[in-house]
């Protein structure tokens, strides 16, 4: 794995009012990288998330995207977004478009792609999500995982450097859960640097390089799945894993096979 | 069949103001169109002074009388530029639409989802782009059974601009009421008139709505 970094973050704050968020993280993610983050609700990783595509803006610390630093005053958030692509829990796809609008307008009216261009294009991203067949669909007539793979395939087509999720799991029913981690280990494959908070143990070992577990808006601990799982430092990050193995039970242990 | 032979007359008489009446109606919802999905905007969007401007014209309008927004329009501001009466009742209903389509408006931006802005930002929209390609198009999806219900509101007051003479439905009703002393069957052929255009209005409406329903 090349040793450069996509994503750095250092000393990042963020409070909404009183109550502080997270409370200085730094973190560095290398190109092609899989990171998950993991660790109970209300600890930041969500705000961490909408940090670096600066849809929040951190209160202190600073966030570089391949070598540009992008909390500078002068930063064009706009161009800044089109290198991260993010996948949001509850999908947000764009009601009043179809599968392939979606996918669409972020080319054609963000990038001033030609139309039929614009298409190509959007159908070679729903094709990499399986979705070919559902191109004509609105998003009130996909299931969740199809939504959730309608949102991969428009974040993609953006030709982001970095993808990030966030939960992109957690509003769908257990059995529509398999398919997006489908697209998701895919993309891992492909080499797509990704930054991950999920819940979903099973693709935490198996797809992931790193695992950080956050907790009160630090990291607690940063490592290898096998570190985190078989032989955490902190008696913090067993009890939390063993909570939500426990949770999530079969599940966790059986969902990496169910990927292959 | 002589009195029968008459109302279709009447009828026929009082349907040529049909144009000037839905010409009225159409430059009014048009005018408050434009102007109220900018109000609404700017309420929206438009931070505390173009928001509060936005606020108080809605306010201040809505609590104003049509026909008195009509008479400032036509003997105080006609005396200045140049505006037939028919033109001058047409932008004072614009006008008192323009307050009510953007109370509309405003509530349809506001109720589509947040996440839709977040995403429309996520991949690189300004904000400019994100309410021109993903809020604006859902929010007037989501307006369209309030709108409708105002653009039949708005045919029947483009009755007002009667009292400034323009040859519309109401009009013709007065002069023909005035010559037969038969107010009764006049009014009664104006109130079938304006009761089938209203009608006809609400439907083709309810086919655009059906059309362009949002589905979330």
């Amino acid at each position: 794995m090349p040793d450069r970094p996509i994503v750095k973050i250092e000393d990042l704050h963020k409070a909404y009012g009183e109550t502080e968020v997270i409370k200085g993280i730094s973190l560095e993610v290398q190109e092609q990288e899989v990171v998950v983050i993991i660790g109970p609700s209300g600890t930041g990783k969500s705000t961490m998330l909408r940090c670096i595509n600066l849809l929040t803006r951190p209160d202190k610390g600073r966030i570089w995207l391949e070598d540009e630093e992008i909390t500078g005053a002068h930063t064009d958030v706009n161009k800044i977004r089109q290198r991260i692509g993010m996948v949001f829990q509850d999908f947000n796809l764009f009601n009043h478009l179809t599968a392939l609008g979606n996918v669409t307008i972020g080319l054609t009216k963000v990038l001033g792609m030609n139309k039929k261009e614009a298409h190509e294009k959007a159908m070679w991203e729903l094709e990499r999500v399986g979705l070919v067949d559902k191109a004509k669909l609105y998003p009130a007539q996909l299931s969740g995982g199809q939504k959730q793979r309608v949102a991969i395939a428009r974040a993609l087509s953006m030709d982001p450097h970095v993808m990030l999720f966030d939960e992109p799991t957690s509003a769908l029913d257990p059995e529509l859960i398999g398919e997006v981690l489908t697209v998701m280990q895919k993309l891992a494959r492909e080499g797509m640097t990704m930054l991950v908070v999920t819940h979903e143990m099973g693709f935490a070992r198996e797809v992931s390089d790193r695992i950080i577990f956050m907790e009160h808006g630090v990291i607690v601990e940063d490592g290898p799945p096998k570190k985190l799982f078989y032989n955490p430092e902190h008696k913090r990050t067993r009890e939390f894993l063993w909570k939500i193995t426990e949770l999530y039970g079969q599940d966790a242990e059986t969902s990496p096979q169910e990927l292959n | 069949m002589d009195q029968l032979q008459n109302f279709g007359l009447l009828v026929y008489y009082l349907s040529q103001g049909v144009g000037v009446t839905l010409g009225v109606t159409a430059i009014a919802l048009s005018t408050g169109f434009v102007f109220g999905t900018i109000l609404a905007l700017l309420r929206v969007y438009g931070g505390p002074l173009l928001g509060g401007f936005a606020a108080a014209y809605s306010m201040v309008i809505r609590g104003v009388p049509v026909i008195v927004v009509l008479f400032i329009l036509f003997f105080v501001i006609a005396q200045f530029i140049n505006l037939s009466p028919f033109l001058a009742g047409a932008f004072a209903l614009g006008i008192a639409s323009s307050a009510y389509q953007s109370e509309i408006f405003r509530g349809a931006i506001i109720s589509v989802p947040p996440g839709q802005m977040m995403a429309a930002r996520a991949i690189g929209m300004s904000r400019l782009k994100a309410i021109l390609y993903v809020i604006l198009p859902q929010a007037l999806r989501l307006a369209i059974p309030s709108w409708s219900n105002e653009a039949a509101i708005v045919l029947k007051d483009s009755s007002l601009v009667y009292v400034l003479g323009v040859p519309e439905i109401l009009r013709r009703a007065q002069y023909v009421s005035a010559r037969t002393h038969e107010p009764f069957i006049a009014f009664a052929a104006a109130a079938l008139l304006y009761f089938v255009l209203t009608f006809l209005t609400n439907r083709s409406l309810d086919v655009v709505e059906r059309r362009y329903r949002l589905q979330m």
